[in-house]
């Protein structure tokens, strides 16, 4: 294996290793996503054809709320106990530790949504479990967790810690928001046509995975 | 108008020049525009505002561009001057920006019948505020002052390249709903009166952005200065 992979893949363990240790974070993402779905249900009182057309709005938007504060977290945990110091002291490239935070990151927010799917499907009564919208929430995590990735580490150095992530991420994903909810409505609704969303999803990380990769070490550096 | 000790002399010249030129420029507009455009048949009165709109949006995307440019140069070389450069801009920006909201949104009452609507170019407009608004507060939320600088230049490159996306994205979203009846006020169909009107009024507003960076960089040294005596003189 090539030796950047390997150190990839061991930044990628080191943060399983700790979440698997401490659960805080994953406990507190599922629970908050399960509460959203419940919360979202009883302020708009969905009951019948409301549901369809609201429905891939209110999935994606628990979706975005709990990876922010999923992903909150991560940076802020390594900021507090000192291991984001050892790891920028650890002999490998900035990039090598963006991709292992943003590989860690994506394993979490999937475990988040193995859960929040079914969960949705089932109190909304929305057939979600199925291939195309698995690409799709694949595609929109991926958009979410890059920015996501970046901005976290910029909130964990502020005074505000994570607070300051929503700021920042909530405006510049808006493209993978709308793009992921009307990919989803497409789906669910059978119809053909309509503009190339997943083309949207897929030029939005080529472009912001591209950009984060470049600009993560002026991040964490210093 | 606030110069510091130590400025040179072309430079107050230059400055002198600017400020005299975006009063008597700004004069000029009004002018032309309550004066010397034919009042538009169809909306009246209303239209004159398009003149402060066209070239106010032209101004903060001019600002943004500049803040982009400014922030990759930083980034790659680190320099109080670059930063200062950036967030003068941004600032400007936003208050371009801003006048454009409310310039459209009282444009937008009599016209489409309200102040807003969830249109592409507004939609975008809003995010475009809110995503430099961000970019201002940013430094003051970080301990380490170079840090803060150095991430809001990671915003303004992030910030600048999304525009586009996030602009096609609720263009997109929108196909599905009915546009709101515009009055079309491009291509060859206004008169030449107007078109002129719209030209001075892009370069007024030029002028006067470019004096009120020059004024922000100038008072953001002074502070410099003067955090640096009273370090000096503790």
């Amino acid at each position: 294996m090539m030796p950047a992979a390997r150190q990839v893949l061991t930044v990628v363990r080191k943060d399983l290793l700790v979440e698997t240790r401490a659960r805080d974070l994953l406990n507190v993402m599922l629970t908050f996503a399960v509460l959203s779905l419940v919360i979202f249900n009883l302020a708009l009182d969905l009951r019948g054809p409301v549901v369809r057309e609201v429905g891939p709005g209110l999935l994606w938007l628990t979706i975005a709320f709990a990876a922010i504060l999923g992903m909150g977290r991560t940076f802020v945990r390594e900021h507090e106990r000192g291991t984001l110091t050892g790891l920028l002291i650890a002999p490998m490239d900035r990039g090598v530790l963006f991709v292992g935070k943003l590989l860690a990151n994506l394993i979490f927010l999937f475990v988040m949504e193995a859960v929040t799917l079914p969960m949705f499907a089932v109190l909304f009564g929305l057939p979600v479990l199925q291939p195309a919208v698995l690409l799709i929430t694949a595609l929109g995590t991926l958009g979410f967790a890059t920015l996501g990735t970046l901005f976290s580490a910029m909130a964990a150095q502020s005074r505000a810690r994570e607070a300051l992530l929503p700021l920042l991420l909530l405006p510049t994903t808006v493209p993978v928001l709308i793009g992921s909810v009307q990919a989803t409505s497409h789906v669910l609704d059978d119809t053909v046509g309509g503009p190339p969303w997943i083309g949207l999803l897929l030029a939005f990380n080529v472009i912001f995975l591209t950009l984060a990769f470049l600009l993560f070490e002026h991040v964490v550096d210093g | 108008m606030l110069r510091s000790k130590h400025a040179s002399s072309p430079r107050r010249w230059v400055d002198d020049l600017l400020g005299v030129g975006a009063l008597v420029g700004m004069v000029g507009a009004l002018w032309l525009i309550f004066v010397y455009t034919p009042l538009e048949l169809v909306q009246g009165a209303v239209q004159k505002v398009f003149y402060i709109h066209l070239a106010s949006i032209w101004n903060a995307y001019a600002s943004f561009l500049l803040v982009f440019v400014a922030s990759i140069l930083y980034l790659r070389r680190p320099s109080a001057a670059t930063d200062r450069f950036a967030r003068a801009w941004a600032e400007i920006g936003v208050v371009f920006t801003t006048i454009t909201l409310i310039s459209g949104a009282i444009w937008g009452k009599p016209i489409w019948g309200t102040y807003w609507s969830w249109d592409a170019r507004l939609t975008t407009t809003l995010l475009l505020w809110l995503i430099y608004v961000v970019y201002l507060m940013l430094p003051s939320f970080m301990d380490d002052p170079e840090r803060g600088r150095r991430y809001a230049a990671v915003v303004g490159v992030i910030g600048f390249v999304d525009v586009p996306i996030v602009h096609m994205s609720v263009r997109w979203w929108r196909t599905l709903h009915p546009d709101p009846i515009v009055a079309n006020l491009e291509g060859p169909d206004l008169p030449a009166s107007m078109w002129y009107t719209v030209l001075y009024c892009i370069v007024v507003f030029t002028v006067l952005a470019v004096y009120l960076v020059r004024q922000r960089m100038q008072i953001d040294e002074l502070r410099a200065t003067l955090a640096r005596l009273r370090s000096t003189a503790v």
